[in-house]
C-alpha cells in the first residue's frame, strides 16, 4: 500500500474539495525528516462524508489538518470550490477558513475552561459577525439547541460543568455557528463512552442533512467509520492503501492492511472467529525511515520482492473501489492506474 | 481466554469476592463507587468487567488489590484470595502479595512505567525483591521475560528508557513486569484502551497466551464489549457501582437479560450493518453516585421502566442457567415486551429516544408512566 496514483480521484467539476500529491514533512534537525504524509490525493463531494482510517502515526490527522492549512502542506495542491488554498495570502485564507471548521478529539481540552459556554460558541461570531449582540445570541441559542443542549441552562456555565459528551456537542455547536461547508472531525468520538458515541454519531448525521455539511471524519474504529461514511480511505504510514465506497470496502476488502485492520477489530460477538494466537513481533516502521516500495510490506504476509522494489499505484477494482497493492485480495479490473 | 469452564474446580475458587462495597466520603455526601459486588474466580479463568466511565469497574479491581488508600475510603465485604481475606490483611503483608501472587497491568503504559529507570531494571525489580535472585540472574530473567512478550532485540531493549518505545511496546513491558514473579491472578485494567486496534489485538492475544501457559486467572476490566467477547469466560456488567448482569460471556451476548446491557450492545456501531444505520442511543446520562435515584439506578434511562422500577430496587436473581440479573422486566420476557409497548404508547421520552435515536440529556426521574 502505501502507494501513489490518482485513479481514485473523481472529475474535479463534481467535487467540493480536492487535494493532490499532498506531502507533509516535519524536520527533526540534523537532516532527518518525519515523512508524515507522502503524496496523498483525496477528494470529497458536496454533502459526502469521507472517512479516514489508519493506525496512530499513519498521518490521518496530519492529512486532514493540512486540508485546512494547519499547517500548510510541504507540497501539493488543495482546491476548495475552485479556490487554490495553498496559494492564498493570510487574509484570504482566514476568510476561506470560515467555511472549513474542525472538531477535535478531546472535547474537554478543546474548550477554554475559563470561559462561559455562551462566549465559547459566540466567539466565531464576534470575529466574523453579525456584530449585533442580539443576533449573536439568537444564533448561539439556535446552535446549542441543534446539538441538544438547553441554552437557558448552559449559556452561563463553564466547560467543567459538562460531561465529555456534552462538551463535544458544544464544540460542534461552535464549529457550526459560522454556517461552514466542510467540517473536519478529528476522532470526535474516540474519547467517549459507547452510549455517548452513539448520540454524537446520530447527531452528526442529523446536522449533516439539516445544514448540508460535508464531513471529513477521522477515526481508528472501523465500525464507527463505516457507520458515518459514504467513502472510506485507508491510510498507512503516510500513504493511501485503499479507497472505496464504504459498504463495498467492508464487503470486499482488497488491501492486506485493510484485512489486518478488520481482523484486529474487536467485535461484540463471542461467536465471531477470532485469531487469538497471532502476536506480531516488533513495531510499525518509523515515518522517519519508511520501507522502500510498498510501505506495508514489512508487515504483509503476501509481500514479494516486487513490493520492496516498486511502489504500488492506485488501481481500480470495481465501480468505486481502488487499491494500491501488487497483490490485492480482490482481482483488479484495470491493469494500470489511470492518472486523472 | 481459555475455554469456558462451567464446572467449578474441586479446590474452590482462587478469588472469592463477597458483597464488596467501596464508598468515598466526600463533602457532598457518601459516594458509592462500588455497591455490593459478588463473584468467584477460579484458577485459569478469565472474568470480564464491563461498564462505562464511572461505573465503578476500576475502583472494584483496585479495592481488591487494596490500592484505594486514604482516610475517606470505606471498604466493606470480603475478598478471599486463597482463603485469606485481602481486605483484612495488614498492608505489610499485602506487599508480599502484590506482584508475587496478584499483579496488575494498568491502562496507561506511559504513566505506569518510571520514565527515568531503564526497562531492564523495571522488569527485574520484583524478581530481585521477591525471589532474591542476583543482579546477573535478574538480567537474564529480564531478557527472557521481554522475549516472552515478543519485544524484538530484548538484549538491547533492557537498556532502553520507556520514552524510547512506542505505546504498544510499553504495554508489553508492563505485562512483562506483571508476569515477572509468576502471579496466580492478574488484573488488567483497560490494558488496551490507549492503543490502536491492531496493537490491542496483539496485546490481548499476548495476555491470553501467557494466561493459558501459566494457568493464571485474569480479571479483564474494559469499557468495550468487543474486548470481552471471545476472550473471557464470565462477564459482569456494571452500572453505577452495581453488578447489573453477571453470566457466562456467551450468555451475556446471546441471552442478554438486563436492559442496560442490551442498550450498550445496541449502541455499538457494527460493521455488518450498512453505512448510515441509525444507532440506538441511550437517553440521559449515568446517575450522580452521591444522589442516586430511588429504585433501579438505570430506571430513568431505561426504555422499559415501569412504576415499580422507580420505587423498588430489583434484587440480583440467578436463574437455572446461572445467569444473574437485577431487573424487574428482564429483556426477552413477556413482561418486558408489554412494558415497551406501554411506554411507547404513552410516549415516554427515554423510550422514544431509543426508538428514534434522539439525544435526551436529563431524563427526569419522575416521568413515570401512569397506569392506563
Amino acid at each position: 500500500m502505501a502507494g501513489g496514483g490518482k485513479a481514485h480521484l473523481r472529475d474535479p467539476e463534481t467535487v467540493l474539495m480536492r487535494a493532490e500529491d499532498l506531502v507533509v514533512e516535519f524536520p527533526l534537525g540534523r537532516g532527518r525528516v518525519v515523512k508524515a504524509v507522502s503524496g496523498i490525493s483525496l477528494d470529497v463531494k458536496q454533502g459526502e462524508t469521507l472517512g479516514l482510517v489508519g493506525e496512530s502515526g499513519c498521518g490521518k490527522s496530519t492529512t486532514a489538518k493540512s486540508l485546512i492549512q494547519l499547517p500548510p502542506p510541504t507540497s501539493g495542491t488543495i482546491s476548495y470550490s475552485g479556490i487554490e488554498l495553498t496559494s492564498l495570502d493570510d487574509e484570504a485564507l482566514r476568510t476561506a477558513r470560515t467555511d472549513l471548521q474542525m472538531i477535535f478529539q478531546d472535547p474537554i481540552s478543546s474548550l477554554n475552561p475559563r470561559r462561559r459556554i455562551g462566549d465559547v460558541v459566540a466567539e466565531p461570531l464576534r470575529v466574523w459577525g453579525p456584530h449585533d449582540r442580539g443576533e449573536q445570541t439568537l444564533l448561539v441559542n439556535e446552535m446549542l439547541e441543534a446539538v441538544g443542549i438547553d441554552p437557558a441552562v448552559a449559556l452561563d456555565k463553564r466547560p467543567h460543568e459538562f460531561s465529555g459528551g456534552q462538551c463535544q456537542r458544544i464544540s460542534i455547536a461552535r464549529a457550526l455557528v459560522l454556517n461552514p461547508q466542510v467540517i473536519i472531525c478529528d476522532e470526535p468520538v474516540s474519547a467517549l463512552d459507547v452510549s455517548v458515541q452513539a448520540q454524537i454519531l446520530n447527531m452528526l448525521e442529523d446536522l449533516k442533512s439539516a445544514y448540508g455539511l460535508t464531513l471529513v471524519f477521522i477515526a481508528h474504529d472501523l465500525a464507527v467509520v463505516k457507520n458515518i461514511s459514504d467513502r472510506v480511505a485507508v491510510m498507512y504510514l503516510g500513504k493511501l492503501c485503499e479507497v472505496s465506497e464504504s459498504n463495498e470496502l467492508y464487503e470486499n476488502p482488497a488491501h492486506p492492511y485493510t484485512e489486518l485492520l478488520f481482523g484486529s477489530s474487536p467485535l461484540p460477538d463471542p461467536t465471531a472467529k477470532l485469531d487469538i494466537t497471532m502476536v506480531e513481533e516488533g513495531d510499525i516502521p518509523s515515518p522517519i525511515d519508511p520501507p522502500s516500495g510498498c510501505r506495508f510490506r514489512t508487515r504483509c504476509e503476501y509481500a514479494t520482492e516486487r513490493c520492496a522494489e516498486e511502489e504500488p499505484i492506485m488501481r481500480k477494482i470495481s465501480k468505486d473501489h481502488f487499491v494500491a497493492c501488487h497483490h490485492p485480495l480482490v482481482p483488479v479490473s484495470e491493469m494500470a492506474g489511470v492518472s486523472a | 481466554m481459555s475455554k469456558a469452564m462451567t464446572s467449578s474446580r474441586p479446590d474452590g475458587p482462587l478469588l472469592s469476592v463477597k458483597d464488596l462495597r467501596t464508598y468515598f466520603a466526600m463533602n457532598a455526601g457518601l459516594l458509592k463507587a462500588v455497591d455490593g459486588v459478588t463473584f468467584d474466580l477460579h484458577a485459569g479463568q478469565t472474568l470480564g468487567i464491563v461498564g462505562e466511565s464511572g461505573s465503578g469497574k476500576t475502583v472494584l479491581s483496585r479495592s481488591i488489590m487494596r490500592l484505594n488508600l486514604g482516610k475517606n475510603v470505606q471498604t466493606s465485604g470480603q475478598a478471599l484470595f486463597q482463603n485469606k481475606d485481602l481486605l483484612g490483611l495488614p498492608l505489610r503483608q499485602m506487599s508480599d502479595i502484590w506482584g508475587q501472587e496478584i499483579a496488575m497491568v494498568f491502562q496507561d503504559p506511559m504513566t505506569s512505567l518510571n520514565p527515568v529507570v531503564k526497562i531492564g531494571r523495571q522488569v527485574s525489580e520484583h524478581v530481585r525483591k521477591h525471589l532474591g535472585v542476583s543482579k546477573k540472574e535478574a538480567r537474564g530473567l529480564a531478557i527472557e521475560l521481554l522475549k516472552s512478550v515478543r519485544i524484538p532485540e530484548a538484549e538491547v531493549a533492557i537498556s532502553a528508557f520507556p520514552h524510547e518505545l512506542s505505546g504498544g511496546m510499553r504495554q508489553r513491558v508492563s505485562i512483562a513486569i506483571a508476569l515477572a514473579c509468576g502471579p496466580k491472578l492478574l488484573f488488567a485494567d483497560e490494558p488496551t484502551t490507549a492503543l490502536d486496534v491492531t496493537v490491542q489485538h496483539q496485546i490481548l492475544n499476548l495476555l491470553g497466551l501467557q494466561q493459558t501457559k501459566r494457568d493464571m486467572a485474569m480479571v479483564l476490566v474494559t469499557h468495550d464489549l468487543g474486548v470481552v467477547a471471545g476472550r473471557t469466560d464470565e462477564t459482569i456488567v456494571m452500572y453505577a457501582g452495581k453488578a447489573v448482569e453477571q453470566a457466562s460471556t456467551n450468555r451475556i451476548f446471546q441471552n442478554t437479560s438486563h436492559p442496560y446491557t442490551e442498550a450498550l450492545l445496541r449502541s455499538i456501531p457494527k460493521t455488518d450493518k450498512p453505512s448510515h444505520t441509525r444507532l440506538a442511543a441511550i437517553a440521559g446520562r449515568p446517575p450522580n453516585l452521591i444522589t442516586m435515584p430511588s429504585g433501579c439506578s438505570f430506571s430513568p434511562r431505561c426504555p422499559y421502566a415501569q412504576d415499580r422500577c422507580f420505587e423498588e430496587e430489583p434484587p440480583l436473581i440467578t436463574n437455572e442457567d446461572g445467569h444473574t440479573t437485577a431487573c424487574w422486566y428482564p429483556v426477552g420476557t413477556v413482561e418486558n415486551q408489554a412494558a415497551w409497548d406501554k411506554n411507547l404508547t404513552a410516549g415516554r421520552p427515554s423510550t422514544l429516544a431509543v426508538a428514534n435515536g434522539q439525544i435526551i440529556d436529563d431524563v427526569p426521574a419522575d416521568t413515570v408512566v401512569g397506569s392506563p
